[in-house]
């Protein structure tokens, strides 16, 4: 738990569990940060930016400057739909084709 | 992966009013090897005949009264499980080493999964088990025309036992088999024998496997193509079931997102989806199982095999086809991985 702001810490998704708990801190960080990379490959066409906040959580921002807290990737993408007004749905040809 | 204490399995028992379902409970605790079992029945309407039924032999059962399993009870659900454990702890009952299930007929048991998953206790104590689900050959075919849960309950079954084959000529049984085999080739199907005679067999397979050896793993996921089932598809409707290939390595965090962005949009249509995976950077298979939208912790399992490391999925869906899941697989990985993608194909 982070001490300043009281946040759990530590993601709960089935996506985290193949990973290694004893392994080195720097590994859970730089997986972190490349899930987080990812996912903001997949946001920015919906000019959306996900940042780690302390390693225990993410935020979501949009182009006003709304930002959400959200714990993992299920809520990620219920919150990126939220402050878009849009489905993000991975069988929509447009969507695959915004990757590109 | 887990080096805390074990976590105690859930097995559901699932299938259409008139299945079976009692009668086989019966048989699970007359038999030595399930003597260890606390029950919990879930009985819809007033009056829980199936509990009566079973009082001499399962007199601690909880009966949960007050409707479907699947909807409206699942907070029920959980305080009942919580109860058990309390109770468990506290030396009041037994050490019981499992909980089994018995649904109400009319239930869709894939979101019994979730109701333990996301319980903030119970998933420290309980993890989901075996779904063993029982077919009425007598009524398959109707069932299957009338209400379309009886699909979910195949859909989602580790394990298939067709009962009163004695009602039913040779034809009729292989049409009902080969309606089973096309919603869930996956599952294992059981012989009438289980429904009389208990064993381990009946919940030895489930989400929880890392106990497996890759040829077990095999045999969960079964054959990789079965003969194609005449009839069948035209009886299906909407349901699909289908099976991916992998052509090259897994990119765990790419293929996480993918499915993780799926379940939150289709995940009800999403009726199951396992298999194992070739992850890169890994040198053991990873298992992965999921049904509706909850995906259990994947598992490590033994090592793969020298000649044999072809990673694949199963879906079984409900108005998603595989091409449509194997191009978006495919573009998704190929545009958003920083790795080389697999080349994903439908088998």
């Amino acid at each position: 738990m982070c001490g300043l702001c009281g946040v759990f810490g530590g993601e709960n998704h089935w996506s985290t569990h193949i990973e290694d708990p004893e392994q080195a801190h720097y590994e859970r960080r730089r997986a972190r940060a490349y899930r987080a990379e990812l996912i903001n490959r997949v946001l920015k066409p919906h000019r959306l930016v996900l940042e780690d906040f302390q390693a225990a959580s993410f935020v979501i921002a949009n182009a006003t400057g709304k930002r959400e807290i959200v714990q993992d990737l299920g809520g990620i993408w219920r919150q990126a739909e939220l402050m878009t007004g849009r489905d993000i749905d991975p069988l929509d040809a447009n969507f695959l084709a915004s990757l590109s | 992966m887990n080096d805390k204490t074990p976590l105690l399995p859930v097995h559901v028992i699932s299938g259409f009013l008139g299945s079976g379902k009692t009668t086989l409970l019966k048989s699970v605790l007359a038999s030595e090897e399930f003597g260890d079992s606390a029950v919990l029945i879930n009985e819809f309407g007033d009056v829980g005949l199936d509990n009566r039924l079973l009082g001499e032999i399962a007199e601690d059962a909880v009966l949960l009264s007050s409707g479907c399993v699947c909807c409206t009870i699942r907070g029920e659900l959980s305080d009942a499980l919580r109860r058990l454990m309390s109770q468990r702890q506290d030396g009041k009952i037994p050490p019981f080493k499992r909980i089994i299930l018995e649904t109400t007929g009319l239930a869709d048991p894939g979101p019994i999964a979730s109701t333990i998953t996301a319980d903030p206790v119970l998933r420290h104590h309980l993890r989901p088990g075996t779904n063993l689900t029982l077919v009425d050959a007598l009524n398959a075919t109707a069932s299957h025309k009338l209400q379309p849960v009886w699909e979910s309950q195949i859909a989602v079954a580790d394990k298939l036992v067709i009962s009163k084959v004695d009602l039913v000529d040779q034809a009729q049984l292989e049409e009902v088999q080969s309606l089973i085999d096309a919603i869930n080739p996956a599952a294992q199907q059981l012989g009438q024998e289980a429904l009389n005679q208990a064993s381990d067999e009946l919940f030895s397979s489930g989400p929880h496997i890392d106990h497996y050896s890759y040829s077990e793993v095999k045999t969960w996921l079964g054959p990789w193509r079965k003969p194609p089932v005449p009839n069948a598809a035209s009886h299906l409707g909407d349901v699909q079931s289908f099976r991916l290939g992998f052509d090259g390595e897994v990119d765990w965090t790419c293929f996480g997102l993918w499915l993780s962005m799926l379940l939150n949009r289709h995940g009800s249509h999403i009726m199951r989806v396992k298999g194992v995976l070739h992850v890169q950077g890994d040198t053991r298979p990873v298992i992965i199982h999921g049904v509706q939208h909850t995906i259990h912790p994947p598992e490590h399992v033994a090592a793969w095999p020298e000649d044999d490391r072809i990673s694949e999925l199963i879906f079984i869906t409900h108005g998603i086809t595989a091409k449509c899941v194997t191009d978006s697989l495919n573009t998704f990985m190929t545009a958003v991985s920083n790795h080389p993608s697999p080349r994903i194909f439908h088998a």
